[in-house]
């Protein structure tokens, strides 16, 4: 289904960004601040289904390059490894570890929960975007199984 | 080495029947580019593969959970009441052993058993994350952690339930989801008023903290977990969603969901019945008593009438659930020690005879009793396989079933429980009954229907996928029924541990879990 909407479709170009943008935001401010990985991944999903919205499923996994299943297995990868850092460490799983850089002299915390957060937010994204990519579609592919009257 | 180092290895122990499942669910995943012929052929070896994994540590967590009572890990080091606990006792390790055999047994059968189109539908990571839920759920030590575990549970089991999305599927599946939704509201409620009255979520918290409440109160908690986990496990008025969802989806599904997801509910019973509700055992248990007698009597009764293979044997399935609460209904060391019995070896005859019926209905071209016929002439050992199994279920007496009906009758005797008794008698007998009227139609009787082979239908590899798991769990059942020694004393030694909840708690607030993460790290930078 495409609304084929002019206002729309260029309001998405700048929506989307701004989207992308606040997801982006939501999800590092979520250390300490309301926020995090799932809020963050929904607003971006929120993003994608905007642009999937005006220019159609089959732009918008142009658009994504990566398949949905791919970032729903990314996203457990990269949460998965984030608590695996602490084996190496000698602490349990899912120990929070940090190192501080500084970066243009100010201090700047890196840490394993925020590749877990990171993780989360691909997961989120990779899930709501299945599910929408999967009703959008569904009307060119419905075929009733044969199976069905057994 | 030293204490901290062993504490460290044993917790890693404890999580790693989680997270080998979860990691490799994850990580195959990603084979989607290629799912083609050689993308599928790897993630499903790389799913037995973890399967098997799985398997070796579970064993090794028993083995050390029998040497050393007891085994936790406070994940990110947060400390005891705060962080969340996995906890390896008796009981939990014990079922995550069933677990991984299960588990292992079931994908090997999928192999062959799973057509190309759902597998392709990420049956494989969805199955390893079924058995990451379960491991996660008999593991944990905290009950809102539980919560996230079912519901984990309750996904990917959806997912498994309705992929391929035939219509009788989707009816299941609409029930199973909606029941178990409701249930899982119920549970969140009663930890909500949990949490609410005594402000803990780890369970020897909540334990500690439950008995400074009225009794009242904590006999209206007691209740609402009751009918939370009763439906979970299929419990007399709340069963019925459970006959028209676990027949639906192809046998390798329904093979371990009949062996494991209603036991998760049993489990989660035991779990709160011996260590939070043992204050008022006369009002809370007698209600799980009446429960379990009626759902002995309508789960047999029930399978009597039906045609559908599938169908009289979830109906046992029903029915065996009655026996193992009956065991946690007594409350004594007797019950409980019949009710770990008979996890042990229910679950390897209900997945065995689900294995065997797909078999059936392979050969048979049906899951109907009506239909079927001729196969104790054309497939002989398919026959032993399944007499094995079955009359193990009725429990005839060299067979596993026997030792553990065995064990529950003489609990319920040792209650001064007649009346229950003859109902435990009951229900084995029409099981019995039930057994031999699948044995006559779908094995001795004559019949016009030609006998298929197995390379008639659409098979994705060998047909050995199928014999190994049916071959190596009869075996097991034979291993259970000749010398059931070793279980038994295992059976004793978690029934044990289940009958003092003071150990378990004590364990759980030891100087090791309560220390503040700050100064575990100090002490081990002096140890540098």
């Amino acid at each position: 289904m495409i609304l084929n909407s002019i206002i729309l479709q260029t309001a998405t170009r700048i929506l989307i960004a701004l989207l992308l943008l606040l997801s982006i935001w939501l999800m590092i401010r979520g250390h300490n601040l309301p926020g995090g990985g799932f809020i963050g991944g929904l607003v971006g999903a929120c993003a994608c289904a905007l642009y999937t919205i005006s220019y159609g499923v089959k732009k918008a996994r142009e658009a994504l390059r990566l398949e949905p299943r791919i970032m729903i297995g990314l996203g457990l990868t990269l949460a998965f490894l984030s608590g695996l850092i602490s084996l190496f460490l000698g602490d349990p799983f899912l120990t929070g570890q940090w190192i501080k850089i500084y970066i243009f002299g100010t201090l700047v915390k890196i840490g394993s929960p925020m590749f877990f957060d990171i993780g989360v937010y691909f997961v989120v994204i990779g899930v709501t975007l299945a599910m929408i990519f999967a009703l959008e579609e569904l009307e060119f592919d419905y075929q009733p199984s044969s199976e069905a009257d057994k | 080495m030293n204490d901290a180092t062993n504490h460290l290895l044993s917790g890693w122990l404890v999580l790693l029947p989680i997270l080998i499942p979860f990691a490799t669910s994850g990580f195959i995943f990603l084979f989607r580019k290629q799912l083609s012929g050689k993308g599928l052929q790897l993630q499903q070896q790389i799913g037995v593969f973890a399967s098997g994994a799985h398997l070796v540590v579970s064993l090794l967590l028993l083995q050390q959970v029998i040497a050393h009572d007891m085994l936790n890990v406070q994940s990110s080091n947060w400390p005891v009441p705060f962080g969340i606990s996995f906890v390896a006792d008796g009981l939990s390790s014990l079922m995550v052993v069933i677990v991984s055999v299960m588990a292992l047994a079931v994908n090997i059968y999928s192999l062959s058993d799973i057509d190309k189109l759902r597998q392709h539908f990420a049956f494989q990571p969805v199955y390893l994350l079924l058995i990451a839920a379960l491991s996660g759920a008999f593991l944990t030590g905290d009950l809102f952690n539980l919560y996230v575990w079912f519901e984990i549970l309750l996904i990917s089991s959806f997912v498994l339930l309705s992929l391929g999305n035939t219509r009788a599927q989707l009816r299941g599946a609409v029930n199973y989801v909606l029941i178990n939704l409701i249930a899982s509201s119920l549970f969140l409620a009663a930890t909500g008023l949990i949490y609410g009255y005594t402000g803990a979520l780890n369970m020897a918290d909540i334990a500690v903290q439950l008995s400074t409440l009225p009794q009242g109160i904590v006999t209206v908690i007691a209740v609402l977990f009751l009918v939370a986990f009763g439906m979970k496990a299929a419990l007399f008025p709340l069963f019925f969603w459970l006959p028209p969802a676990y027949p639906a989806p192809p046998i390798a599904i329904s093979a371990i969901f009949a062996g494991l997801l209603t036991k998760v509910g049993v489990y989660a019973l035991i779990r709160v019945f011996t260590l939070f509700f043992v204050y008022d055992v006369s009002f809370t248990h007698t209600i799980l008593l009446w429960l379990s007698g009626f759902t002995i009597i309508v789960g047999v009764l029930s399978a009597i009438v039906q045609d559908d293979i599938r169908k009289i044997v979830s109906f046992h399935l029903i029915a065996q659930v009655g026996y193992m609460v009956a065991g946690l209904a007594f409350y004594t060391d007797l019950g409980l020690r019949a009710t770990i019995f008979y996890f042990i070896e229910d679950i390897v005859i209900m997945t065995n005879l689900f294995l065997i019926t797909g078999l059936i209905a392979r050969y048979g071209g049906s899951f109907k009793l009506s239909k079927l016929g001729n196969l104790y002439r054309d497939k002989p050992y398919l026959a032993i396989f399944f007499a094995i199994s079955a009359f193990s279920l009725g429990g005839i007496p060299p067979l596993s079933g026997f030792w553990a009906k065995f064990m529950i009758i003489q609990a319920s005797f040792a209650g001064g429980n007649i009346l229950f008794t003859l109902v435990l008698l009951f229900g084995a007998f029409i099981t019995l009954y039930s057994m031999a009227r699948i044995w006559q139609h779908a094995f001795l009787k004559t019949s016009e229907n030609k006998t298929l082979s197995l390379e008639e239908g659409n098979l994705t590899q060998s047909k050995r996928n199928f014999y190994i798991p049916v071959v190596a769990l009869t075996a097991l059942t034979l291993l259970i029924s000749f010398w059931p020694q070793p279980f038994y004393t295992l059976s004793k030694q978690v029934s044990s541990q289940l009958l003092s909840p003071q150990n378990y708690i004590e364990h759980m607030f030891s100087e090791q879990n309560t220390a503040s993460p700050f100064k575990v790290k100090e002490s081990k930078g002096e140890g540098h």
